[in-house]
């Protein structure tokens, strides 16, 4: 093991308070609790300033001190400051003066967020000597594991649900590890996983590394931060399946002013999820406080269609403890999502996306976002991985000879059909 | 009616680090009384003040989670095999 240098005690639990040592734990021996992190956030302050982060390479890492490893990075090493991308005319679609959009569809090297969580778990599993790692997963989770275990030379096994979209089951099988389709639903993966990683000892990254592992979602809402100049926003849109990315962007951005990093501000975190699994929305619409599973989730947006959240409580919390609110937006208007976001911004985004630009339009016709507030999309996976989506959405392409005459041809046909005056 | 009972890792070492125990009722809840009586230091950790399965406990009968039966009041029959489970994992 490398030498110890973390900025964090042990791990804690988040009902209970309960601690524990920084070990392969994550429940809570006396209420089951899930642990998380227990930071020392003098340590912190000591090392980290906002100078040291701005001389540190352009990636998640230059958030070291926040996340709980202790040695070097050893898995993940470029992984994160995706671009944060200011667009007026998705805001004029949207109907907001300004909004962002925080593009992990680029994110490296497996086009999603989860790239972060799985630099950090993957690099704390070679800290406990794990040979073998996994996780359960809907699709991006499972690229990230293969394509980091690879790269890092560990064996690995992804569970998935079987019917994922093939961009997501070629996208883990690309690197050579072993992939486990399960006949059923993300939950039953789930539960399967939990008994795996007990059954084998692996390193599960998010069933037994899970406290490791969500930490590294702060970075998304660092990086915000850190590219508004040191300034959090007025809002926040994000998707949620597990529901524990908004938790973390809440964290983050928490952390930042607890270190002087940013002022205080009021800021509000909504989140998104698809009408066919909308667990997480349904808690804060109809003000309940526990999670009422959904058996069979129906929608195309697969990435989020966990019918038992883990931290559905927590991000109802984050919510409306942040003055936020859910919104579960159908596929039609996902779909609506995917195609205004790619054409006002060009970034194509998976179903996640389009459900996240849904909501934001949703949050903003209620009056929830104002016009002359400032929000910020979290969009986090890449829409070539899930073609499916919107593969129904488009005529076959026009095909003509290879002649200038065909050409004017069709171009005639194309202006006849254009809007008059483009924008 | 006889069940057998998954323990996850972390309860393990409240069950003499057996993976499955045996446990008697005719329902879920009552099986859960029976696996507490046989190995007391599970009761606070399965139940709350009042006796009723903490938040974080999802339990399974036969690859069924019980919310989407009758909960705790689930029937049991002999040979059925329940599986507690942290609901804290994935995402």
């Amino acid at each position: 093991m490398a030498e110890k240098n973390g900025c964090f005690n042990g791990l804690k639990c988040r009902e209970c308070g309960k601690k524990f040592p920084a070990e392969v734990l994550y429940v809570c021996d006396d209420c089951w609790g899930p642990l998380e992190v227990d930071y020392d956030y003098d340590k912190i302050a000591a090392r980290l300033t906002k100078e040291t982060i701005l001389s540190r390479k352009p990636n998640m890492w230059r958030y070291k001190e926040l996340l709980p490893i202790e040695g070097d990075v050893t898995v993940g090493q470029h992984v994160g400051y995706t671009p944060l991308v200011k667009s007026d005319r998705l805001g004029k679609a949207l109907g907001v003066k300004t909004v962002y959009v925080k593009n992990d569809t680029v994110n490296y090297p497996t086009l999603s967020f989860k790239d972060r969580v799985v630099s950090v778990a993957l690099s704390r599993a070679k800290e406990f000597g794990f040979d073998t790692v996994g996780c359960a997963s809907t699709g991006n989770l499972a690229n990230s594991v293969a394509a980091n275990a690879a790269a890092a030379g560990l064996r690995a096994f992804v569970v998935i649900p079987s019917n994922l979209e093939l961009g997501k089951i070629i996208g883990s099988l690309i690197y050579g590890i072993n992939v486990v389709g399960v006949e059923g639903t993300y939950d039953n993966v789930n539960r399967l996983c939990s008994e795996i990683a007990g059954h084998y000892n692996w390193g599960m990254v998010n069933v037994n590394l899970r406290p490791y592992y969500a930490e590294g979602s702060k970075t998304m809402g660092h990086e915000i931060a850190e590219q508004l100049d040191w300034q959090l926003p007025d809002h926040v849109v994000c998707p949620m399946a597990g529901g524990s990315l908004i938790c973390k962007i809440e964290k983050a951005f928490n952390e930042f002013i607890k270190l002087g990093f940013v002022d205080k501000h009021d800021f509000h975190i909504h989140g998104g999820q698809a009408e066919g699994c909308a667990p997480i929305v349904e808690m804060v619409k109809e003000n309940r406080d526990w999670v009422k599973p959904i058996r069979e989730p129906k929608t195309i947006v697969k990435s989020l269609a966990i019918g038992d959240p883990a931290d559905g409580p927590f991000a109802r919390q984050t919510m409306i403890g942040t003055g936020g609110w859910g919104e579960n937006p159908t596929d039609e208007e996902t779909v609506w999502g995917i195609r205004t976001l790619a054409e006002t911004t060009g970034i194509f985004a998976e179903t996640a996306g389009g459900v996240t630009v849904a909501a934001a339009k949703r949050l903003i016709d209620a009056g929830r976002i104002k016009a002359d507030e400032s929000v910020v999309l979290c969009i986090t996976g890449n829409g070539l991985k899930t073609k499916e989506a919107v593969e129904g959405e488009f005529d076959a392409i026009d095909s003509i000879q290879p002649k200038l005459a065909a050409f004017d041809e069709l171009l005639k046909k194309i202006e006849g059909k254009e809007p008059a005056t483009v924008s | 009616m006889a069940v057998t009972v998954r323990i996850p890792t972390p309860l393990r070492k409240f069950t003499d680090d057996n993976e499955t125990v045996s446990a008697e009722g005719g329902t879920v809840q009552e099986a859960i009384v029976s696996l507490q009586s046989q190995y007391p230091a599970l009761k606070e950790r399965l139940c709350d003040d009042s006796g009723n399965l903490r938040k974080f406990v999802n339990v399974f009968l036969n690859d069924e989670d019980i919310r989407f039966q009758d909960g705790p009041a689930t029937a049991v029959k002999d040979g059925d095999e329940l599986s507690i489970i942290p609901a804290i994992a994935g995402g």
